[in-house]
Order: structure tokens, then C-alpha cells, then sequence
């Protein structure tokens, strides 16, 4: 039915150690350790996962500032992971990005005109009037005030901020949108506000959104099909529903029992439950993960549902 | 049965001012505030609202040439507002313990991070070295680090974020104080170890039975450790409640819009979050007369504020700032009729 924008295929990005005194590459860093998933069009796709777990640098590599090590990425099927190749498919324009930190993401030293106004400078041809109006309209998407145009970043707040990196984001039409902790700066109610123009936004113009996000609540709020990262590689794959009703991993149930819970009644129960799943998570490492504390491969369960688990665990999981 | 010993904190008129290009602009205006033993007393509000300059005013350490606090701050009959600073020295650290927000920043780098805790221990108590040492040992131990005596030797860029939170918390904990200011502990970390600091900080309060001061934005936080909430909104304390009524039966207009426009984590969540008209005014716009909430709800009616809003205690323990509550109703709903008494339910 839906089609697919995006196909990532065993990726992998590692950083080499440098050491020694000739300074040879000693080890690598496997930020991100072999991940397959599909991204479908004017879909939100989360992403989940804690500090270092190579979600960002997932994010960076679909959209092709970050040096993939090996692995392929596939848009609308051909492969985009060389640089000539995003060109020649236009994948620059369609692909954009949003950053986390709207401060350091905005050149300060820039009008908002001409910060919208570079992508559009970079793809279209348009004349200064054209370009003056396409991004009036742009910030009129976003609910600024037209006169924001000649204004700086430092003049504006975290939120109108993040929402002036929205508008740049969406300047050239793009497909895809990979959005890397787009509110986690943000207080709840600018919060509120930037995700509920990202939504808008998506209906309007059938953008797909890969969402970076360690917020499981926001990640709940947005996504419809979610994949869950550690140790840069996937230990969960599936829909809202698979993950958030039947999660089947210990670090998937880990971190749902973490998220804190606006439920003073059951309080007490949830901080049972989160000490005994924590235990349970430091007591069977070697159940879930490898010798080598490596993710294992991930097994189907459903036809939407992957897991993360030995091969012999998922029968014996099944017979039950 | 309540002995007076019970009360830790008793903040009465709190106003806490910042010099901004020649005037003072009230940050904190009129604060009332109690802390008992064995409580955590959550702060509540978005950025700007306020409740950081509480922290700072309590343990005073605020930029005294161009900030003016002024009311009374009772740390067992002792006043803290205007206490000199040597006495303030002596009370700071041993009585009163303060974990920050970003540990790396509250540590010094070039400091192993055993002898930053030993310090506390130096300055506050007569322990010698070896004595200081083991305690730091111990306080490492009781924070949850594993190899406490290697962690001793570490330098904070060599540990994690939640283990360098973890030696923030020894180093408050280091003299057993009474009151432990903990201003947003766990932002800049990750859900669960967001959780076990949580959880590390409800043990240390139930085996000192101290109190403690926790300062969030984030509602799940304070829904699962708090006791006591006050929710700030533009330096004003707007609701305060215990926590079950906090959650379950918010009244202030500004309570109830934060609680809908929070991404809930039970059930389907399609719809729409609830956005608040508006933006949290600064400091120098801030309105100083009638409701200061008034402008982010413009559908409610003048009449329904109080010109003068005081805070009302509306049941036993609940205090709600202005009536307009009792008018108040979401854009998109039907104004109620207008209610007069808190129902049940």
C-alpha cells in the first residue's frame, strides 16, 4: 500500500581509535552496528534510544553527513549511499534535516530571510521577489510574523527558534525529514506547539519523518511505527502498538518502565515494577545479549514485529 | 501530631529581585513556601518562571550587587535573607546541600572528583584525611558507584553522566544536611538513569530524613517522587497542593493547561496536544498587576480575575492563586457553570 521512501540496508558507521606511537588505528567504535529499516512515505518514524547509542549518527548517515562505513541506503530504490549519487537523484533537496539545538544549528550572523532563503538559493532559481515571498509564506506555515524576516536568531525564543529550523527544513518541498531531538530543548507548551506544526505540516505535504527522540512520550505521540536502538544496533522493531502494549525485549521494557508516569496513585507498583525489570535487565545479560555484549540479530515475531533475540529463545518463546 | 522541629524551611514573602539595566524586576514576587522533614517539596514551572531563583535565594548564592532579596527565609529561627556570608559558609554545604543541574559544570575539572567530596568534608568537619577519605568511600558506596575506592582517583571527564550526577549527590549528602536543594537533577540525563537517581535521592531522604527541595519542569518527575507541588508561573506561586490533588484535580487555568499540552505515554494520543496561547513573558514585560496568566487564555472574561489575585485556600491544603479557576474552561470547550466549591470528583 504505502510505498517506501526509505530502505537502509546493514548499516554501519564506526570510528576508528587511534593509538600508539605511530598513531595506527588500534579498535573501532561501532556507533552503528549493522540496522535495517524502512521508512515509508508521509510515515513518522521513531527512534528511540538512550545517549550513545548511535541514533543521531543513524539520523546523519541517512541523510548523508556522516561517512557511512559500509551498508547501503536505499531512496525510492536506488542507492543513495554515494555523495554523487544524492546528487544526481536530487536526494539533497528532498532530504532535510532538523537539529536539536536550534541555537547552534542557526547562523547567527544571518537574517532569518537569508537562513530560509539557502536552501531554496541552493536548489531553485527563483527571483529575489519569488524567493522574498516563498519564504513569507514559509514562516506563515510556521506562525511567525512576516517581519521576522529581518531579524536575527539570538532575537528570537528556544521555540520560535525550532520553529524557524522547521520552516528551513521544509523551504525545498522535502520528501524526508529526519528530525534529531527536535524538542528536547523545549519547554512542554513550546514543545506542544513545535510538534503539533510538525503534524500539520506532515498532512499538508506528505513529508516522511524519521523522529530522533530519547522522549519515549513524544516518540508515542508522533510515530507510528517505532524502532528501538542500543549499543548501535536495533533491539526492537514494530508499531506503536507492538511496542508500547507488548514490548518484548528487556531494554525496550527497561526504558518504558523508566519513563515516569503521571499516576501518583500506582506510584508504589510502577517503582516495583521498574526495580524489578532493572534487575532483571542487570541478572540475564547473557539472555539477551551475546558474549561479547553484542545486540543479537533481529528475529520476526509478527509480520510487523522484530525482536532482538537468539534464535533457540524465540522457539522456546513461542512453544509457551 | 506535628513538632516544631518538623519544620525545616519557612519561606514567608519571598521577593527576589535582578537589576536589569538600572531597575529591579521582582523574579521571585511574594513567595510563600514551607519544607518539613521527610518531605520533597517539588517546584514546578516552564523556564523563566522562577523557580531556580528560588534555589539560588535560599542558599544564597546569587550575585549580591545587582540582586535584592528581600522577606524572610527561617532555617530553624535563623534568618537566611541578609545572613553574612561567613555564617552562611558554615550553614551551606553542612545544612544545606544543593545538586545542580549539569554535574560537569558543578565539578572541577582538574580535581579528582574523591577529593572535590573530601573538601566538603574538610571544610565542615574535623575529620582528618584518612577519616575523610573513608567517608568518601562510604558516601560512594551509598550513592550506588561501583569500585568506590577506583572511582576516587577519577577525574570527571572520565565518568559517565549519571555517575558524575552520583558524585554530585555525595558531595550534598557528604555532611547529612537537613535540607538537599536539588535544581532540575535530572535533565541532562537519560530515562533510566533518570530513575535510579530518583530513586537514589527518595533513599537518601528516607534513611537522613531530611528534606528536599526538588526544581523540574518535567511533571512525570514530580508525579513520581514529590510530596508537596507548587506550580510557578511568571514568579508567582499559582497552585500548591499535595501531589495526588496536583495531578488528579488541578484548578489553576495554568495547572490544567501544562497537564494537556504533556505527550501522555497511556492510551491512543491522535489528537491534537494542547498549545498555550501566547509565550511566558520576560522578565522586564512581565505584567505586575491582575492575573499574569490573564493574557495566555484571552477567551476568559476580565470580570472572571481577581484584580488583585490573591492565593486562596480552597480545601484544606490546596491553595489556588486568583478565582478565575472557578470559570475557566479549555477554548474549545463550553464555559461551565460557574462552580462555587470544590466538587468531589
Amino acid at each position: 500500500m504505502s510505498k517506501e521512501i526509505i530502505q537502509v540496508k546493514d548499516l554501519k558507521v564506526h570510528y576508528p581509535i587511534r593509538s600508539g606511537f605511530w598513531n595506527r588505528i588500534t579498535d573501532y567504535v561501532r556507533a552503528v552496528d549493522g540496522i535495517n529499516l524502512t521508512i515509508n512515505e508521509g510515515e513518522t518514524y521513531g527512534l528511540i534510544g538512550e545517549s550513545g547509542s548511535g541514533k543521531s549518527t543513524t539520523g546523519k548517515a541517512i541523510v548523508g553527513i556522516e561517512k557511512v562505513t559500509s551498508g547501503q541506503i536505499f531512496y525510492k530504490g536506488q542507492d543513495i549511499t554515494k555523495a554523487s549519487n544524492r546528487r544526481k537523484l536530487n536526494y539533497n533537496k528532498d532530504g532535510q534535516m532538523i537539529f536539536q539545538d536550534s541555537m547552534s544549528s542557526l547562523n547567527p550572523r544571518k537574517r532569518i530571510e537569508d537562513i530560509i532563503a539557502e536552501p531554496i538559493r541552493n536548489f531553485e532559481n527563483l527571483t529575489t521577489d519569488q524567493e522574498r515571498e516563498r519564504v513569507q509564506e514559509l514562516l506563515d506555515i510556521v506562525g511567525m510574523p512576516s517581519d521576522a524576516i529581518y531579524k536575527y536568531p539570538h532575537e528570537f525564543s528556544g521555540g520560535q527558534r525550532q520553529r524557524i529550523g522547521v520552516a528551513r527544513a521544509v523551504a525545498t518541498n522535502p520528501k524526508l525529514i529526519i528530525a534529531d531531538e527536535p524538542t528536547s530543548a523545549l519547554d512542554l507548551s513550546v514543545q506542544a506547539q513545535v510538534l503539533n506544526f510538525m503534524k500539520n505540516i506532515q498532512q499538508q505535504y506528505n513529508i516522511a519523518y524519521l523522529f530522533i527522540s530519547h522522549d519515549l512520550g513524544v516518540i508515542r505521540h508522533m510515530s507510528e511505527n517505532i524502532a528501538i536502538m542500543n549499543r548501535g544496533r536495533l533491539v526492537e522493531l514494530g508499531t506503536k502498538d507492538d511496542i508500547y502494549k507488548h514490548p518484548m525485549h528487556i531494554y525496550t521494557k527497561r526504558l518504558l518502565s523508566a519513563i515516569p508516569k503521571v499516576d501518583v496513585e500506582h506510584r508504589a507498583e510502577h517503582k516495583k515494577h521498574r526495580l524489578e525489570v532493572e534487575a532483571e535487565y542487570r541478572n540475564d545479560q547473557s539472555k539477551w545479549y551475546d558474549k561479547d555484549g553484542r545486540v543479537f540479530p533481529l528475529q520476526k515475531l509478527t509480520t510487523t514485529h522484530y525482536v532482538a533475540l537468539p534464535s533457540a529463545e524465540l522457539n522456546e518463546m513461542e512453544g509457551k | 501530631m506535628e513538632k516544631q522541629s518538623d519544620l525545616l524551611l519557612d519561606i514567608q514573602h519571598l521577593h527576589t529581585a535582578y537589576r536589569l539595566q538600572g531597575k529591579f524586576y521582582d523574579a521571585a514576587d511574594d513567595v510563600n513556601l514551607t519544607l518539613k522533614r521527610d518531605e520533597i517539596l517539588a517546584i514546578v514551572g516552564e523556564s523563566g518562571c522562577g523557580k531556580s531563583t528560588i534555589a539560588s535565594s535560599i542558599i544564597g548564592l546569587y550575585d549580591h550587587q545587582n540582586t535584592k532579596v528581600t522577606g524572610d527565609i527561617l532555617y530553624n529561627e535563623l534568618n537566611l535573607v541578609g545572613l553574612n556570608e561567613s555564617l552562611f559558609n558554615k550553614i551551606r554545604g553542612d545544612k544545606i546541600g544543593m545538586i545542580f543541574q549539569d554535574p560537569l559544570a558543578s565539578l572541577n575539572p582538574l580535581m579528582r572528583v574523591g577529593d572535590q567530596v573530601a573538601e566538603t568534608l574538610y571544610y565542615h568537619t574535623d575529620m582528618d584525611e584518612k577519616a575523610r577519605k573513608a567517608r568518601v568511600i562510604e558516601l560512594f558506596n551509598q550513592v550506588g558507584m561501583p569500585n568506590p575506592e577506583e572511582m576516587y582517583m577519577m577525574y570527571p571527564h572520565e565518568l559517565s553522566g549519571g555517575l558524575r550526577q552520583r558524585v554530585v549527590i555525595a558531595m550534598a549528602i557528604a555532611c547529612k544536611p537537613e535540607i538537599i536543594i536539588a535544581d532540575e537533577p535530572t535533565t541532562a540525563l537519560d530515562v533510566t538513569i533518570q530513575a535510579q537517581i530518583l530513586d537514589l535521592l527518595q533513599d537518601i531522604q528516607k534513611q537522613s530524613h531530611s528534606g528536599i527541595v526538588l526544581i523540574t519542569h518535567d511533571l512525570g518527575v514530580v508525579a513520581e517522587t514529590a510530596d508537596e507541588v507548587a506550580v510557578m508561573y511568571a514568579g508567582q506561586i499559582v497552585e500548591k497542593s499535595d501531589v495526588k490533588t496536583i495531578f488528579e484535580h488541578p484548578l489553576h487555568p495554568y495547572t490544567r493547561s501544562l497537564l494537556n499540552s504533556m505527550p501522555q505515554n497511556e492510551g491512543d494520543s491522535d489528537e491534537e496536544l494542547l498549545v498555550i496561547h501566547g509565550t511566558v513573558p520576560s522578565l522586564k514585560n512581565m505584567p505586575r498587576t491582575g492575573d499574569r496568566f490573564a493574557a495566555r487564555i484571552p477567551w476568559i472574561p476580565a470580570s472572571a480575575h481577581e484584580e488583585n489575585p490573591q492565593v486562596h485556600e480552597v480545601e484544606p491544603g490546596h491553595w489556588v492563586r486568583c478565582t478565575c479557576w472557578k470559570s475557566f474552561h479549555f477554548e474549545d470547550q463550553p464555559a461551565p457553570q460557574e462552580v462555587n466549591s470544590v466538587s468531589g470528583e
